[in-house]
Formats: C-alpha cells, sequence, structure tokens
C-alpha cells in the first residue's frame, strides 16, 4: 500500500506567543511535528509494517519544516518532500500546491491531521481530497486494515462515532486517540539521514498565478486582553462554595 | 440580480443548531442592509419540518433538499446537493457553523467552487466596504482580522461568539423543495452512527463547563463533576492530562489540542492550567478554579479561587447551587 502523509510544523503547544513586528516571533520556539499529523504520520508507519508498502511524508513551508520531514523519516517513513514558496499563503493555495503535486502520484492512501494547531483552519486535507476528486473522511479515532480497495474507520463527530466504509484511494484525516506516536529511535534518526528528500518549488510544480495567490488575507494580528487574577476566597470549605455562589449572582451577574 | 448569502442550516435531533442562528447573524452583519438577498438551507430527511422554525428570522429564501438517504452526515452526499445549491442559486458567500459537520463540509465546497475560506469566526464587522473577520491563532493565544480576496467566501462560525439572529424583520420568507438526486457512484457509506451524545450538551456550545484534570483521579472521579454539569445544563470537560491518564475520552479535552471553548462559567476541577489547556478554555467569561495546590497557575486566569479538594468542593459547591436555583 502506497500512503502520504501531509504534514505541518508548528509551534509546540507549550510556546507562549509574541509579536513583533507585526508578526508571530520565532525567536527561540521550538518546533513540533502538528500533533494531529504526527497520529497520521504513526498510523501510515503502522499500516506500512503490517502489510507492507510505502510511506511518502510531504508538507509545504519555510526552510524549517525539513526538520519536521526529518523526524517523520525517523519514525520510519520512507521518503520526504518539501514544498517551500513564500507566495503559497492561505489553505486555498497550500493545497492547490499539493494537489499539483499528488495528481502526479500513484497512492493508494492519504493521511493528514484533523487541523494545526497554529491556524487551527483544519482546510487543507480536506480541500486537497476534494481536488485529487478522492472521497474523505475527517477525524477519525481507528482505521480498519484496509484491503480489497476499501477501508473501514470510524470518525468522531462532536462525541458521536460514525462508521463509514470508503472506497479506495481515499484521504482520512486523523483525531487525538487514533494511536499513539512513537518516538524515534536512534537507529531511526541515523537511518533517516540516508532516505530521499526533495525539495520543490510552486515553479517546479508548475502552479500558475491563479493557484498561488491566497483568496484571504490578513489585516492584523493582536493578542488577547490578558486575564487578572481574581478573589481567592477565604474561610472554612461551606462557607466559601456559598460565597462563590453569592457572587456568580450579585458581582458576576451570570445566575 | 441582488446578491445572496447562503446560511447553512444545521439542525439535531429535530431541532435547529444555536450556532444556525450564529451564522445567519454573521450574514446579516456582513450583509449590511446592502440590499444582500439572505437565503438558509435545510438539508437531511423531513429537513423540511424546520422550514418553519427558520421563517420568523431575518431570512428571504429558504431552500430545502429533503431524502431519506441525507438522514446521516455523508461527506459527498450533502457535498454534492450544496454544490447542486450552489449551482443555482449562486452565492456570493456560504455561512456555515464550525461544528463536527460544518469543519467537514466548508472546504470541500471552498475547493469545488474555487474559493477563499475563513474558518472558525469569531466576530464580523464592516470597515468602510470592506467585511472584516477575526478568527483565533494558536487557539486563542493570539487573534488575526482577515479579510477575502474575490469571491465566493465561505465561512464557518465559532459556535457561542456571534450573537444569535433575532426574530424579526421579514414576515414571510420563501420556501423552496428541490429535488434530491444522489450522485451516480457514492464511494463513502456510512454504516453506523453511535449517538453517545443524545441528550447531552454539547461542549462547544454549552453555557457552564464543569472540566476535570489529573486531580479527579480515576473515571469515577468524574461523577460529582457530572452532577453538577447536569444541574446546570451545563456539559463535561477534561484536561489532557486527564484523557491521556484514560480518566475520560479525548471528545471531552479542552485546549490546544482538542475543543477550544467559551462558555459562560467554566470550572476547572483539579485542573493545574498548562498553557496549552489555558489556550483552550481562557476567552470563557467566568473562569472558577478549584485546586488544591495554591500554587496551580490555574489561579492566576481565574475570576474566583477555591483552595481545596475538588472532591470535597464539588459536592459543596453542588449542593448551594440547587439552592440559589430552586
Amino acid at each position: 500500500m502506497k500512503v502520504y502523509v501531509v504534514l505541518k510544523q508548528t509551534f509546540d503547544t507549550e510556546e507562549k506567543i509574541v509579536i513583533r513586528d507585526g508578526a508571530v516571533s520565532e525567536d527561540g520556539v521550538k518546533f513540533v511535528i502538528n500533533p494531529y499529523d504526527e497520529y497520521a504520520v504513526e498510523e501510515a508507519i503502522r499500516l506500512k509494517e503490517r502489510s507492507g508498502g510505502q510511506v511518502t511524508v510531504v508538507s509545504v513551508g519555510p526552510d524549517r519544516a525539513a526538520e519536521a520531514l526529518r523526524t517523520a523519516l525517523a519514525m520510519g517513513a520512507d521518503e520526504a518532500v518539501l514544498i517551500s514558496d513564500d507566495r503559497l499563503s492561505d489553505e486555498y493555495a497550500v493545497s492547490e500546491a499539493l494537489a499539483a503535486f499528488l495528481t502526479d502520484q500513484a497512492f493508494d492512501l492519504i493521511l493528514g491531521g484533523n487541523f494545526s494547531v497554529d491556524n487551527g483552519a483544519g482546510q487543507v486535507a480536506v480541500r486537497l481530497a476534494e481536488l485529487l476528486g478522492i472521497p474523505h473522511v475527517s477525524s477519525i479515532v481507528k482505521l480498519e486494515a484496509p484491503g480489497g480497495g476499501s477501508a473501514v474507520v470510524q470518525r468522531d463527530a462532536e462525541g458521536d462515532l460514525e462508521t463509514l466504509d470508503v472506497s479506495l484511494p481515499a484521504l482520512f484525516t486523523a483525531q487525538q486517540g487514533l494511536n499513539e506516536p512513537r518516538y524515534p529511535s536512534l537507529p531511526g534518526i541515523m537511518k533517516a539521514k540516508k532516505k530521499p528528500f526533495k525539495r520543490l518549488t510552486a515553479d517546479d510544480l508548475g502552479l500558475t498565478a491563479d493557484r498561488l495567490e491566497g483568496r484571504t488575507a490578513r489585516t492584523s494580528l493582536s493578542l488577547p486582553p490578558v486575564r487578572q487574577a481574581g478573589l481567592i476566597l477565604q474561610g472554612d470549605l461551606p462557607q466559601q462554595a456559598a460565597k462563590l455562589v453569592e457572587l456568580l449572582r450579585t458581582q458576576s451577574k451570570v445566575l | 440580480m441582488s446578491e445572496t448569502y447562503l446560511v447553512f442550516a444545521e439542525h439535531r435531533g429535530g431541532k435547529l443548531r444555536q450556532v444556525t442562528l450564529e451564522a445567519l447573524q454573521a450574514a446579516a452583519v456582513a450583509a449590511d442592509d446592502g440590499g444582500v438577498r439572505i437565503a438558509a438551507v435545510l438539508i437531511g430527511h423531513n429537513a423540511g419540518a424546520l422550514a418553519e422554525a427558520l421563517a420568523g428570522y431575518p431570512v428571504s429564501d429558504i431552500h430545502v433538499i429533503e431524502d431519506a438517504s441525507l438522514e446521516h452526515y455523508n461527506p459527498e452526499a450533502y457535498l454534492h446537493a450544496l454544490a447542486e445549491l450552489c449551482g443555482a442559486v449562486r452565492p456570493v458567500a456560504v455561512f456555515l457553523g464550525h461544528t463536527a459537520l460544518g469543519r467537514d463540509l466548508a472546504p470541500a465546497l471552498a475547493a469545488r467552487l474555487k474559493a477563499g475560506q475563513l474558518s472558525d469566526v469569531i466576530a464580523v464587522e464592516r470597515s468602510g466596504d470592506e467585511t472584516v473577520f477575526t478568527r483565533p491563532l494558536y487557539a486563542g493565544k493570539a487573534f488575526e482580522k482577515k479579510v477575502f480576496r474575490g469571491t465566493p467566501w465561505i465561512v464557518t462560525v465559532r459556535p457561542n461568539n456571534i450573537p444569535p439572529a433575532a426574530v424579526g424583520g421579514l414576515a414571510t420568507a420563501n420556501v423552496a423543495k428541490h429535488d434530491y438526486t444522489a450522485p451516480s457512484s457514492l464511494r463513502t457509506i456510512v454504516k453506523d452512527v453511535v449517538r453517545q451524545t443524545s441528550g447531552k450538551v454539547d461542549l462547544t456550545e454549552a453555557k457552564i463547563v464543569v472540566s476535570g484534570g489529573r486531580g479527579v483521579k480515576s473515571s469515577d472521579g468524574f461523577k460529582p463533576l457530572e452532577e453538577l454539569a447536569e444541574l446546570l445544563g451545563g456539559a463535561v470537560g477534561a484536561s489532557r492530562g486527564a484523557c491521556d491518564a484514560g480518566y475520560c475520552d479525548y471528545a471531552l479535552q479542552i485546549g490546544q489540542t482538542g475543543k477550544v471553548v467559551t462558555p459562560e462559567i467554566y470550572i476547572a476541577c483539579g485542573i493545574s492550567g498548562a498553557i496549552q489547556h489555558l489556550a483552550g478554555m481562557s476567552q470563557s467569561r467566568i473562569i472558577i478554579a478549584i485546586n488544591k495546590d495554591p500554587e496551580a497557575p490555574i489561579f492566576k486566569v481565574a475570576d474566583y479561587g477555591i483552595v481545596g479538594d475538588l472532591f470535597e468542593v464539588v459536592p459543596l459547591l453542588t449542593e448551594e447551587f440547587r439552592k440559589a436555583l430552586a
């Protein structure tokens, strides 16, 4: 089975956000594979370990994203592709670039994350499926060994569980709970250095201006107001509980 | 002919979802009385029955696509139905809720229509001739304002943030029923739907969230939290720590991984307040923290704090709320 995983490099979720010169500062920030994409990488490697095949990881991003792809190779993916172009500014353009690359590849399955923890738009993977003309299911928590040209997946829909049968090739996005991603092993890290790593630009993919230019643009960026620490209640616990309910009614007026 | 904004009227359990009214309001603000027609579309089995529920709101046209095969959400079938309607109505903008369904359907529609999309929008405003949309980054650690370049627009709105549309404005709406023909080759089949949440309040739409962390110690430890949530008509959430420890399902997780919630009251029980958790709940109106450790970071963002064992405090609180609500 030939599996492609689309992934994004993101800030670690414990990072604080600092705005400098109208942009989010990357100084000293720890970068990781987007946690939801990491589930997708792990699932692809498990499929390969069970029934053979090949796993290719693909990312659209700046040079630093190469590190995330190398981590995926160290986990067990076979080859990596990094598409870099500053003009690819929004989800429309990024999905067009991925589609331009993938349309020339043969694959049975594409996996990605449910959303990225930075932009949180959750668009690229689903758009990609539509652009490639293949079915998709988002937010899966279970992928049953695909075979016979189809796969059975379970989807988390706001706590409800949906089971779907989908013919391949198809695209699925991973939700938390799908698996527990492994850490790269030392031999894995050594082997990763020798695995094929391809770099492409939008021009290499023959992307025309119409597909390159974003359909949305940012006009401002800001931090939320800092919350102030409030009142720590005093007295014995029954008194505190009574006081809290009273304050919710009289001071906060939320009851 | 005037331009049309189309609102995807999501429903659940035979009722319109609250986020549908919020999406309607987002469309109304964007339209700015500029001669834009606001239309709504109902898709589903017997969805037409809900046309009446929509009729009081500022909507000119209600499109109904109903078929027994549309009872459960099927990505391909719903996209097919909605894209066909968009082909006929040619909306300049389509608004949906940023829900499990909307998050799945909107990007597919955007790709089909070669459209830009702004996801998880929390505010809409007019600025000169432009409509400006505010949305979170890093789950709310930062916010950006964005505009569209060209049309059509696809917008998903985060539940609980934009005030719902008010009844009134238009006396009557045209109801148009459309025939539905399933796509000739459906590659996706919905085999089973387990409604684990039926009768429960959806976490992202809840006005009150009672949330548990590692301090709940076990899945049984969530029981007092569930009791309090039920009394208040709220929902139960959890921190990553509680989910990773196996005390509850990942569907309950609140944070930068997991769900972002913005209720009126957020009650954090036994949650220390890691940065990634704070990102998912800091925009709540009132935050209450209950924790044994007076140094827990959660107290730095809480409006009210009680230092104490949650297993003592939560039942006391439940009792006090019961008295107050009686």
